[in-house]
């Protein structure tokens, strides 16, 4: 199979150093080699390659029965993913900004989530798409939606933070029989790289992983925020405060284990997501700690957050509402002292 | 009514119809002994629409009903036991107690998708199981209904006109029956003839009597058998007239008199029976033999239905996901060569159907610009050439002297220069963008840190 693949993907036969943005393409590209029930669909994929080009040179291999580009239509998007998945087909859904995704909000959450637990229909589709702040896209196209859907049963909710493991959970994704959110922080996109495996890999759906390890604290994150972390956590360590830091991965399900072996370890818990405040989720975190490791605790859970207002446009306002380095840096060092 | 079905196809539409009343009148007894456990929608005089209509498909094809199509549903061959049960909550009707009414699915064998309470949402999932049968090879058509008043969703619209520049094998039934709850159709909707929404998304429709089953029976074939054909989607408004109210707590009151005595005097059933009649293909000793077989059925189904536990309490904490093949195996039934669909065949050059478009490449690996002038082509370039002049000739000379002024006063520049030009700009503006703090350095081989490499190994 990786051998195959190979052969037939020119991306892998170079690949070297890949880019967030390319590990979604080979994904996807390596899927659909693998199952013809693997089908793209979405606006503006085909032809232009899609907003960002993570479908570049798809619709050319795969052709216009399995790249389909669609009208402007989110709602349509998400329920023809989900009658295509009613007939054996693994849809992977494009929102071309991941802020579109709430146009759809009703066909995911009443269609498609509950299908399964109501009748016993699987709906096995991906729906993906670029999400978050800090590339000055204003209050439409930064956002942060995981929380609605976390919030979904019968939904997944994926958030990764490298390309090895955007590769390996859109594997999985594509893979499993539930309709699975997968967001893609476009601030990464180009600016992280990575060296992939040849091989075909896949990174398990539901569970976190410990990025550094350390004893002083936790600091919990996902996404763009899980880099600044080890950033703060590496300046932390200089000033002797050893952070441990946990990358979620998957929102839905929580890997809750992972966070309760730690906060054992460390008895402090500090959560960052570039999410807004208010049930993000941190609360969520919160919550499981009061309710399984209580006792553990030697000091408040803490959270850097991004303010509870809509993303704002101008750089000096969006910078003051992200969480940033300084923010963590500031929270650490506060509950280190408990 | 026209002509031209075989007898076994007159009587079937005869039994169907008489089943369907037969059903929902016994649904009005249970619902009356406190033995429904939540609201009970009639489709009183519409019967001919959901018998006509999914008569019309084949055993292959999918349909996808509306609360008040359990007609179609006794068409396609669901048992009545589990139409009663669906509404007692039942925990041996199709969805084990967990929604009621029409609201239950088979994927695999009667190929029936469940509505939700959203009203439109099934046109685009019926628009994608058509897609996918097509794509399969199947050559299957797919059907649902809409309301009158569902009609006006956004989702109608956004369904309906992707299936439309699809092409999907899929017919879709508009059931106006003059009422949106209490609101008529007038007052929804400014057209005469609500098929004339075809219009607007370049395809074919119809507009026939829903009382009349067999002319509803000859439409809906001859859409079937086009959209089969690749002529589809096709729509149909079927007018008809709900006899009752919305549900069994509504009087409906607000509708006129007048209107009501109209369509009572029009009843489906009543003005088949007469051609029946006329034709020779019923008479007093046929019809008695249907309702006794009818009476027969639905009393042994509603003794079935009755004698069925509710379901054990903590089963509502089961099944919100698949777990895996063991729970559903997903494999598609593929009808036509997989290598069509696959390399090196489907590797097709961009051949749009659409004159002129897309006839260009596409725009050439991973640095094509994106929004926001955020490649890393871009930033490479704003940092390469930092003295640089913008030479975008496309910037017009008012343009560019403003941006020399701001550039004096640099702290404005990055959010009021044209995008195209933002790039080469902001090398110069002293805006900090977040993009300095965790974009990694040139040479960094990668700014991600792993787990341990032994536990890296270990997650392959």
């Amino acid at each position: 199979m990786a051998t195959a693949a190979k052969e037939t993907n020119p991306t892998l036969a170079a690949a070297t150093q890949v880019t967030f943005l390319e590990a979604i393409r080979q994904a996807m590209y390596e899927e659909m080699e693998r199952d013809p029930a693997v089908v793209l669909i979405g606006e503006d994929i085909g032809v232009y390659g899609g907003a960002f080009k993570t479908s570049e040179g798809l619709l050319e291999r795969f052709g216009w029965e399995r790249v389909i580009d669609t009208p402007i239509s989110e709602s349509a998007i998400i329920g023809a993913a989900c009658g295509m998945s009613y007939l054996g087909l693994r849809p992977i859904a494009e929102m071309q900004f991941i802020d579109f995704i709430v146009c759809a909000f009703n066909q995911i959450t009443n269609f498609v989530a509950k299908g399964h637990y109501l009748w016993n229909a699987p709906a096995p589709i991906v729906i993906r798409g670029p999400s978050g702040g800090g590339v000055h896209g204003g209050p439409f196209h930064s956002a942060n939606p995981e929380m609605y859907f976390v919030h979904t049963p019968g939904l997944k909710v994926i958030y990764p933070s490298t390309p090895y493991d955007a590769k390996g959970l859109l594997k999985s994704a594509v893979r499993d029989n539930n309709p699975v959110l997968f967001f893609e922080h476009k601030f990464l996109y180009r600016r992280i790289k990575e060296e992939l495996p040849a091989e075909d890999y896949t990174v398990p759906i539901g569970k976190a992983v410990v990025r550094r390890e350390g004893k002083h604290l936790t600091i919990i994150s996902y996404a763009a925020m899980m880099h600044t972390s080890l950033e703060a956590a590496a300046d932390l360590a200089k000033e002797g405060i050893e952070a441990e830091v946990i990358d979620l991965r998957t929102l839905l399900p929580l890997d809750e284990e992972t966070i309760l072996n730690s906060i054992k370890k460390t008895n402090k818990c500090l959560v960052v997501h570039e999410d807004t405040k208010t049930g993000g989720i941190a609360g969520e975190i919160a919550a499981l700690l009061c309710e399984r490791a209580f006792g553990d605790l030697d000091g408040p859970l803490m959270r850097v957050t991004a303010l509870d207002t809509p993303v704002p446009y101008a750089p000096s306002l969006e910078e003051f509402f992200l969480p940033n380095k300084e923010k963590v840096l500031h929270a650490a060092r506060t509950l280190a002292k408990y | 009514m026209t002509k031209g079905l075989t007898r076994q196809q007159y009587l079937d539409l005869y039994y169907f119809m008489r089943l369907n009343r037969a059903v929902e009148d016994m649904m009005v007894k249970l619902f009356r002994q406190n033995k429904i456990v939540g609201g009970l929608y009639s489709s009183l005089g519409q019967e001919a629409v959901s018998v006509g209509t999914a008569y019309a498909l084949e055993k292959k094809d999918w349909l996808a009903p509306m609360i008040r199509n359990i007609g179609a549903l006794l068409v396609k061959g669901v048992p009545p036991r589990d139409i009663f049960m669906q509404h007692m909550a039942k925990y041996d009707s199709p969805t084990k107690g967990k929604d009621g009414t029409s609201h239950f699915g088979d994927l695999e064998n009667l190929h029936i998708v469940s509505p939700i309470s959203m009203l439109g949402d099934l046109i685009p999932v019926m628009t994608g199981v058509a897609m996918a049968g097509r794509y399969l090879g199947q050559k299957i058509v797919a059907m649902t209904w809409i309301g009158d008043g569902g009609s006006s969703t956004g989702v109608f619209h956004e369904g309906l006109n992707f299936a439309a520049v699809q092409k999907a094998p899929f017919v879709l039934v508009l059931e106006n029956n003059q009422w949106a709850y209490s609101t008529p159709v007038k007052r929804q909707v400014p057209l005469e003839n609500l098929a004339d929404r075809a219009k607007a998304y370049g395809i074919s429709s119809y507009t026939v009597d829903g009382n009349d089953v067999v002319a509803v029976y000859s439409t809906a074939k001859e859409a079937v058998d086009r959209a089969r054909n690749g002529d589809g989607p096709i729509l149909i408004e079927v007018k008809t007239f709900r006899r009752l109210g919305h549900a069994q707590h509504d009087p409906a009151e607000y509708v006129p008199k007048e209107m009501r005595a109209y369509w009572e005097a029009r009843d489906p059933i009543t003005l088949y029976e007469k051609f029946l009649t006329s034709e020779n293909l019923l008479d007093d000793k046929g019809k008695k033999e249907i309702e006794d077989k009818i009476e027969k059925l639905l009393s042994a189904e509603r003794d079935f239905a009755e004698n069925s536990p509710m379901p054990p309490a903590e089963f509502a904490a089961q099944g919100v996901y698949c777990t895996g093949d063991d729970c559903h195996k997903v494999a598609p039934k593929w009808q036509r060569p997989i290598a069509e669909v696959t390399p090196p065949k489907s590797s097709v050059a961009a051949v749009w159907t659409v004159k002129g478009f897309g006839s260009g490449k596409t725009s050439g690996g991973g640095s094509a610009p994106i929004h926001f002038g955020d490649t890393q082509k871009h930033q490479d370039q704003a940092e390469a050439v930092p003295d640089q002049k913008p030479k975008d000739t496309e910037v017009p000379e008012a343009v560019a002297k403003t941006m020399e002024a701001r550039n004096a006063k640099p702290t404005k520049v990055a959010a009021k220069v044209p995008v195209n030009v933002a790039a080469k700009v902001s090398a110069k503006s002293p805006v900090k963008t977040p993009a300095k703090k965790i974009a990694p350095k040139k040479s960094a081989k990668s700014a991600v840190v792993h787990a341990k490499p032994a536990a890296r190994k270990a997650r392959r």
